[in-house]
């Protein structure tokens, strides 16, 4: 049983979360992941309130696996993109969701550019605001779908072995995963090229390796982030073929990893560049699952911020 | 401003519990001429250790086990909007698929009806039973949609200060039903 309860307006990251904040939201997902199960997949939990799609940046499997969830909970979803709105003919953030606020949103979901513009609008929304992504800041929703795919696997998070592998530096992904996989417990490992970690990320209570062979051995989930394709132009690495050289996970590679590991992926992959096809493809490999698993998890946040703030009876 | 509640009194004891339980599963053989196509659905909380005490009594007068679900109705509730914070949200589960098949639907007490509402709605989405009947310990009247009980153990008066507290041995530790009352102060 999850203890305490959610009383929080907004979702803007891991950091700010408690650990039985966390687990709540994962013990309400597995309840999520039901509905997906029936022969209808529907619930009225959320009929009559408005969800607001805000994305500033392309997206299809996050604003996707949104859009299903609000559909799954009976919400009214609007979606909006920066292109062709308002945005681009000079109006602000602010201003723009001023805008929206004047049409009585009860959720905002909001990815940007901009590390802190979900923070941003929560300070001054009456609206829920879900973070899917600021910059190079956090992702919350996805290191929630991530450790509650590790919970299905696993049972447990606590005292199991981690390694994130890549561009850490870049990765909102990993932030948001260091924050919350230490909170609950496991022990993480972060490796990538120099150029692609950034300074005193130790700090954040991670051990640091530079050799990809250390930081899976041993481990009980192996999860690889992207290699940005298009940082390239700022030469962080030679090549994708010399990265996957070092860094890609091939089957000989995932030898030094537990036997019963699990690959994981938040997507998209490059294939032959951060992992092999025969892994992304194979018996330990859960990247799909990843993608059901987050309706489920979106499915909870949604669920427990629209009672949040409101009166009691 | 605190709200207490203050006991008024026992209304049913651990023996006159059971005593009801055992007629209202007769009750239930009766209506269904046997215990074919029957399946009990425990609406959670406390429908849940009542639905398992009457498959009991069945199992018991029959010699037929009975299957047994639950039911969360937290995600059909319509008064999600003005509660805070969200209820956890628990599950529901059917042993057997519910088409063609006579569902008992068990809780506690009976008041407003919205809770029994929000259980057909439930239901609705998993298939298309046969009939659906409701079972429920207390009938404390109050309703606000046009529900009622199919098999009632027990009919009592009551004021809207009132509240029934009903408790199970496997959930609360104990058997009975008691009286309290609301004050504000």
């Amino acid at each position: 049983m999850a203890a305490g309860t959610w009383q929080r307006k907004d979702l803007l990251g891991i950091a700010e979360l408690s650990a039985d904040e966390i687990r709540l939201i994962l013990e309400t997902a597995e309840s999520f992941s039901q509905v997906a199960e029936r022969p209808i997949k529907k619930v009225p939990t959320l009929r009559g309130k408005t969800v607001v799609n805000l994305f500033f940046e392309a997206s299809t499997r996050t604003r996707s696996s949104f859009e299903i969830a609000e559909k799954r909970l009976s919400a009214d979803g609007l979606n909006f993109s920066s292109s062709g709105s308002a945005l681009s003919k000079g109006e602000s953030l602010i201003d723009t969701a001023l805008n929206l606020q004047a049409m009585a949103p009860d959720l905002i979901v909001i990815r940007h550019g901009a590390p802190g513009a979900p923070h941003l609008l929560a300070r001054r929304l009456d609206a829920g605001v879900i973070n899917a992504g600021d910059g190079a800041h956090e992702h919350p929703t996805q290191a929630l779908l991530d450790a509650y795919t590790i919970r299905q696997h696993k049972g447990r998070i606590a005292g199991l072995k981690i390694a994130i592998v890549g561009d850490i530096e870049h990765s909102r992904v990993v932030r948001s995963n260091i924050h919350l996989l230490t909170k609950l417990g496991a022990e993480v490992t972060v490796a990538g090229p120099l150029t692609m970690l950034p300074a005193a990320v130790d700090r954040l209570g991670v051990r640091v390796c530079h050799r990809l062979e250390d930081a899976i051995a041993g481990a009980d989930v192996v999860m690889m982030l992207r290699i940005q394709l298009e940082r390239q132009s700022r030469a962080l690495f030679p090549s994708t073929r010399e990265y996957f050289q070092l860094f890609g996970l091939t089957r000989e590679r995932l030898k030094a990893a537990a036997e019963d590991a699990i690959v994981m992926h938040p997507g998209p992959m490059n294939r032959g560049v951060e992992i092999a096809s025969d892994v992304a493809d194979g018996p330990e490999s859960v990247i799909l699952e990843q993608v059901a698993n987050g309706v489920a998890v979106r499915m909870a946040v949604l669920y427990l911020l629209s009672g949040a703030g409101e009166e009691g009876v | 401003m605190s709200e207490t509640l203050i006991e008024k009194g026992t209304l049913l004891d651990a023996d006159q519990m059971r005593r009801i339980v055992r007629r209202m599963a007769g009750e239930i053989v009766e209506r269904n001429a046997g215990v074919e196509d029957l399946m009990l659905v425990g609406i959670r909380t406390r429908g849940v250790p009542l639905a398992e005490a009457l498959a009991e009594e069945i199992q018991t007068m029959e010699g037929a086990e009975v299957p047994l679900g639950t039911l969360d109705i937290t995600l059909y509730r319509d008064d999600l909007s003005t509660i805070a914070p969200q209820p956890v949200v628990k599950g529901t589960h059917f042993p057997v698929d519910l088409e063609d098949r006579h569902i008992v639907l068990c809780d506690d007490v009976l008041y407003t009806g919205r809770t029994v509402r929000a259980a057909l709605d439930h239901l609705a989405d998993y298939g298309r039973p046969k009939a659906v009947w409701l079972a429920v310990l207390i009938d404390r009247g109050h309703r606000e949609l046009p529900i009622q009980g199919d098999v009632v153990g027990e009919t009592v008066q009551t004021s809207d200060l009132e509240v029934i507290e009903v408790s199970f041995l496997k959930t609360d530790g104990s058997e009975r039903v008691r009286l309290l009352e609301r004050t504000v102060s």
